[in-house]
């Protein structure tokens, strides 16, 4: 029996993909095997760990907890939409994935995508955070390697790259 | 971990998502979806047709007044939690939905969602409970209000029929003299509770003539236990009426420790929070 499949167009990170999807494929999946976008990462898969979390309308979302069809109407940024164009090809780090570098903020790297989407969100909400601000605001992922502490910084070093680059802009 | 094959409707109008549900018996609604597909998921539940009520027009309000705090089906925890009015007009909604999960679970979970899928284990069920609020629902046969003491009738299930949509809930204004707290430990902040414990009070010139307590996780329903006549041992009247399990998160007497030590706090808490609001309105 051959599944029915739903024509679906996505905003992903200000491109437009056009896939076919049966109804019960998950935003995840749809990302990862549909579009290609291979960033976003998939771990408990039951809205847990925050490693598939991307930013639906801006605002952080589980997308292992959404399905593609229900995705129409929004404007996903996935962890592949938070470079910054600086007109080179690679473009340039944006300030927490600059601050992840800079202070260790992972090491296996595979939560690291839910992470830099949520603190993304974070930091345009509360642009300077106290450290018990931050660990808050990452209460909802899941990193098995860093123990937190250098995730802490990271966010904090974030906040501060922001701010210093929002002078030179 | 994928769900099963579905059938899948987004309707754009009621009626149509209505019509769905009557003609599928084994439809289901889909709203946040935050506790649905996880279950779909795992394959607990594997309907035959989900109706996406998402792009339904008019139901993602949050409306105060006097009288309460009205929450449309699509109005999601977050922006819910982010209504200074709702907070001002029932302060128990903004105590309780700061512990509804993760911030990035509450930006697509949905208040009413919560509510029908009558998880025991959820804060917002308890809540309506506790403070008698009662939630709007339709159907191809017309609309009705199912009081909250109504809606729930065992683990994960409401009174609800298939084919009837939740489409609005109501919370209650908190009354003159009366207060609220809420408290719950759980492993991380925003995980499901161990156990969660509100309270209401109300007060005539300062003395307590009614005091109810909602508790989370310590039974497979929401449940609200009356106080009132035991108020030098709530915890022992709540324990009376409770019979807290054991699951994989805590034991039973854990649990029963927990409302031991949470409830006479958590009162204590409501009663001042009670005396505090009565100072103000002497004030102002």
């Amino acid at each position: 029996m051959s599944e029915q499949l739903h024509d679906v167009r996505l905003h992903v990170n200000g491109s437009v993909h056009e896939v076919q999807v049966p109804a019960r494929r998950l935003l995840s999946d749809a990302l990862r095997h549909d579009c290609g976008l291979t960033g976003t990462h998939v771990g408990c898969e039951h809205g847990v760990c925050g490693a598939c979390t991307v930013l639906v309308d801006g605002a952080p979302v589980r997308s292992c907890l959404m399905f593609a069809v229900s995705a129409v109407d929004a404007e996903i940024t996935t962890v592949e939409g938070l470079t910054e164009s600086d007109g080179t090809a690679q473009g340039r780090l944006s300030p927490v994935q600059q601050g992840f570098m800079d202070c260790h903020g992972l090491q296996c790297g595979f939560c690291t995508p839910g992470f830099l989407t949520t603190i993304t969100a974070g930091l345009r909400e509360n642009p300077d955070p106290t450290e018990d601000e931050a660990r808050d605001m990452i209460a909802g992922n899941l990193c098995r390697c860093t123990g937190y502490q250098n995730i802490v910084k990271s966010v904090l070093r974030a906040a501060e790259i922001e701010r210093e680059r929002g002078g030179d802009q | 971990m994928k769900p099963a094959p579905f059938a899948f409707l987004r309707p754009a109008a009621l009626e149509e998502a209505l019509a769905a549900l009557a003609r599928e018996p084994g439809a289901k609604v889909l709203a946040g979806g935050q506790s649905l597909v996880p279950l779909l998921s795992m394959r607990l539940a594997a309907p035959s047709m989900l109706v996406d009520i998402n792009a339904l027009p008019d139901l993602g309000h949050v409306s105060v007044d006097a009288a309460g705090v009205r929450i449309g089906a699509l109005a999601r925890h977050a922006h819910v939690l982010a209504s200074a009015e709702a907070a001002e007009v029932q302060p128990l909604l903004a105590m309780a939905l700061s512990h509804v999960a993760h911030p990035t679970i509450r930006n697509r979970g949905t208040t009413v969602g919560s509510l029908v899928h009558a998880d025991a284990a959820a804060e917002m069920p308890m809540v309506l409970r506790l403070l008698e609020g009662s939630v709007d629902v339709a159907s191809v046969r017309g609309r009705r209000t199912v009081p909250a003491a109504e809606l729930f009738a065992g683990p994960l299930e409401s009174t609800l029929a298939h084919d009837e949509i939740a489409v609005e809930a109501f919370f209650p204004a908190l009354p003159a003299g009366a207060g609220v707290a809420f408290a719950e430990i759980a492993r991380r902040h925003g995980d499901y509770a161990l156990v969660g414990v509100a309270a209401m009070v109300e007060t005539e010139g300062g003395e307590v003539v009614r005091a109810r307590l909602g508790y989370v996780s310590v039974s497979d329903v929401p449940v609200v236990v009356d106080v009132t006549d035991a108020l030098d041992d709530p915890a022992g009247k709540a324990l009376a009426d409770l019979e807290p399990a054991e699951d994989i998160h805590a034991t039973a007497a854990y649990r029963a420790h927990l409302v031991k030590v949470l409830t006479p706090r958590v009162l204590a808490d409501a009663i001042h929070h009670a005396r505090q609001k009565t100072a103000q309105r002497k004030k102002s």
